[in-house]
């Protein structure tokens, strides 16, 4: 009797053991997400005229002077590291003076690009996504995850004050969603903002944004998922310029933002696929950035798990997109993460890298890449391909990519490490968590209408 | 003798009637409930559905991302699947006639059911965010149709995260009239961001009216009155109605008195606070 006693005990213990499992495995799956999708990815921002440029890995924010050839140290007068947690967007206005980032620090940073001197901190309640400048420098704009855009006005800014204290007044809000990115239109008239749940917003810039934007001009719908990036291509026809957008559904998408019409797709993922036969885990190409070079008028795209960049034209009489040419990176495991240019500049900047990994404890590094030799006349011409430069090629050569990088002597599988976290970080961050039915109402076990009666 | 056996026969005739009152009783039920086995959710002679079979929480979490189907845009939204009879081709061109008004958070439909017989020629629709709720309007709509043909082919619901979406339903201009009947009130400063009239979301809801459409709100809680007028008086792209206005428009009467909601605050004694307000051109 006993013998059967204990045998009872002891199944019923398996089954408790069982089902605390099954929850702690719950539990631990969920908590391993939070901590992958904290991995940021390395971003690089070019100066419009390519006087300087900038890197930011994890907190460090790190930039090159190239007018002068030297390092730049910043001044902060908050004192300590510029930022405290990773950078998630930088940003160069387009009339040069001015710079942005802003991160998981919840902290909101303007600073000078004269002196390099941080000319205003702003402290927000939640992280940040995204940052914009206007192009006359009066007005600097961030995003937090929660989907609300802040406004700051830098009016009487001069260059020589020690630091502003400027306070942000809320310019709109996308619901509850992720904002991606964000861009002003080319004539600065409209404020472009990109969400998680496949949403761009075309609002009208007011005169007086601290208070608020409230017309929306249109809405670009057409992406299937969330959507990652924004450029605006130049056209003789609008002076607002033609919206380019990136997205997780592999697409890149032509806009007119004045009626929100869509232009043109470019299914991106489909044609890597064709080139890259080792596809890895089917859907996962991304778009993780779009870059405007030689005066807009190429497209430079860069892929998950591409190592190199996807060239667009794009066709402006016709407002078509066409793939022009794919530029691989050989002999280096480089799957960029951010890209850059400057505005009229005939090179693309590329950087790769994350801020931590799951590994050991490394500092965080980055590399940076250039490519130049663009073609915009004929771009299938074979005189003149885009090629990879080298090292010592890259404008402010080694001293450039010591500042950048870190280091110069760098293990390549750590980047292939660092192209993975920041990979499933965006996963975990943007796509929308599909749950079955079982787990659904699993997950709803503590409510009271969905407790099974006894 | 005599005495005692007409006593006993009454006793035993009034127990005989009592029996056969209640096997009568219970005769019926059963009849009743064979009838009810084959569909016990619709009222078999009305044809409407019952809501003891719909019960849902009041509350469901606008924030979380539910699983239903997004339109792509505006032009996916499928009138055919909403309005059968009056779109019964799947394709539709750019002058066919567009949705115009839409009660966002239609509860259990009375308000749509009203507006279908008020405004024949327009096409409105139901917004839901719970699906059981949602259900329940659907089978009701079915049901109306059946029983009055030609009537309430203009009314429609669909489950959806208002908050979220609405660009995704309506183009810029399109709807004529939305409704925010008796919302959530949110007490919780916290919660505060949920609720559905709120400065930031007025920018999507003054983006699908057309200039002149007018947006109508009513509840029954103090303070939700207060701040959803204060919101649209201190928003840019909407004006209040006048006395007069409102006096005028037919709708406004509907608003207490069509819905579920506002009847069980008449039932109750309750106070009602609405704020109309029309959509106009903002002053640069």
């Amino acid at each position: 009797m006993e013998g059967a006693e204990m045998e009872e005990a002891r199944v019923e213990d398996r089954e408790h053991d069982h089902n605390n499992t099954q929850e702690d495995a719950q539990i631990e799956e969920s908590e391993q997400k939070n901590k992958d999708a904290e991995v940021a990815p390395a971003l690089v921002s070019v100066h419009p005229t390519q006087n300087s440029v900038a890197v930011a890995v994890g907190s460090d924010l790190r930039v090159f002077n190239l007018l002068d050839n030297c390092a730049v140290n910043l001044v902060d007068e908050s004192g300590g590291a510029s930022h405290n947690d990773s950078i998630r967007c930088i940003k160069y206005g387009t009339n040069g003076k001015l710079f942005v980032s802003a991160g998981d620090d919840k902290l909101f940073k303007v600073w000078s690009t004269d002196c390099w001197r941080c000319i205003s901190t702003v402290v927000s309640e939640k992280r940040l996504s995204a940052v914009a400048i206007s192009n006359d420098g009066l007005h600097v704009c961030f995003a937090d995850k929660f989907g609300v855009v802040w406004v700051v006005d830098l009016a009487g800014f001069d260059g020589s004050e020690a630091s502003l204290d400027k306070k942000a007044a809320p310019l709109l809000s996308h619901y509850c969603s992720i904002i991606t990115s964000l861009e002003f239109s080319l004539d600065g008239r409209f404020i472009v903002s990109a969400d998680r749940d496949s949403k761009i917003r075309v609002t009208v810039f007011p005169s007086k944004p601290l208070d608020g934007a409230h017309e929306i001009q249109s809405f670009c719908l057409g992406h299937t998922e969330f959507v990652s990036c924004l450029a605006f291509i130049s056209s003789p026809d609008s002076p607002q310029g033609i919206l380019v957008s990136g997205g997780g559904d592999s697409t890149v998408r032509l806009w007119d933002i004045i009626s929100g019409s869509l232009l043109d797709t470019c299914e991106v993922g489909a044609k890597v696929g064709q080139v890259e036969s080792d596809a890895t885990e089917g859907n996962c190409s991304i778009i993780t950035g779009i870059c405007t070079i030689l005066d807009c008028t190429l497209i430079a795209v860069a892929i998950q798990s591409l190592r190199g960049i996807m060239l667009l034209a794009c066709n402006l009489p016709s407002r078509t997109l066409s793939v022009t040419k794919l530029v691989s990176i050989i002999g280096e495991n480089f799957v960029p993460t951010s890209l850059g240019s400057s505005i009229s500049g005939g090179l693309l900047w590329m950087v790769t890298g994350a801020s931590k990994f799951r590994g050991p404890d490394i500092s965080p590094c980055s590399r940076v890449k250039g490519i130049s030799g663009f073609n915009k006349n004929s771009p299938d011409s074979s005189e003149q391909e885009p090629v990879v430069l080298a090292d010592t090629e890259l404008p402010g050569g080694v001293k450039l990519l010591e500042k950048l990088q870190g280091s110069m002597l760098i293990d390549e599988k750590v980047f292939l490490v660092a192209a993975d976290a920041v990979k499933t970080a965006m996963c975990n961050l943007l796509n929308k968590k599909q749950y079955s039915d079982e787990k659904r109402e699993f997950r709803k076990r503590t409510r009271n209408d969905k407790k099974k009666k006894q | 003798m005599c005495l005692r056996h007409s006593m006993l026969a009454k006793f035993k005739l009034t127990l005989a009637i009592l029996v056969d009152i209640i096997l009568e009783f219970y005769l019926k039920r059963e009849k009743i409930m064979l009838q009810n086995k084959a569909n016990p959710t619709i009222n078999k002679s009305t044809g409407l559905p019952r809501k003891r079979f719909y019960r849902a929480r009041a509350h469901s979490n606008p924030l979380s991302d539910s699983h239903f189907p997004v339109p792509l845009s505006p032009n996916h939204v499928e009138y055919s699947l909403h309005y059968p009879q009056l779109f019964p081709l799947a394709d539709r061109t750019d002058t066919c006639k567009k949705i115009g008004f839409a009660d966002i958070g239609c509860g259990f439909g009375g308000l749509l059911i009203s507006l279908s017989i008020l405004f024949p020629e327009t096409l409105m629709i139901g917004m839901e965010l719970r699906d059981k709720v949602t259900e329940y309007v659907k089978e009701r709509i079915l049901g109306l149709r059946v029983a009055n043909p030609g009537q309430y082919q203009n009314v429609s619901v669909v489950r959806t995260n208002s908050m979220k979406y609405i660009p995704n339903y309506f183009e810029k201009g399109q709807l004529l009239k939305m409704f925010f009947l008796f919302p959530d009130p949110h007490f919780k400063e916290k919660n505060h961001r949920r609720r559905v009239i709120s400065p930031h979301l007025l920018d999507e809801y003054a983006y699908v009216l057309q200039v002149g459409g007018i947006i109508y709100t009513i509840t029954d809680v103090e303070e939700l009155g207060e701040w959803m007028k204060s919101c649209l008086q201190n928003h840019p792209m909407f004006e209040p109605l006048s006395v007069a206005e409102l006096e005028a428009d037919p709708v406004v009467k509907l608003l207490s008195t069509a819905t579920e909601e506002g009847q069980k605050v008449a039932r109750n004694g309750g106070q009602t606070f609405q704020a109309v307000y029309r959509r106009i051109t903002p002053a640069s």
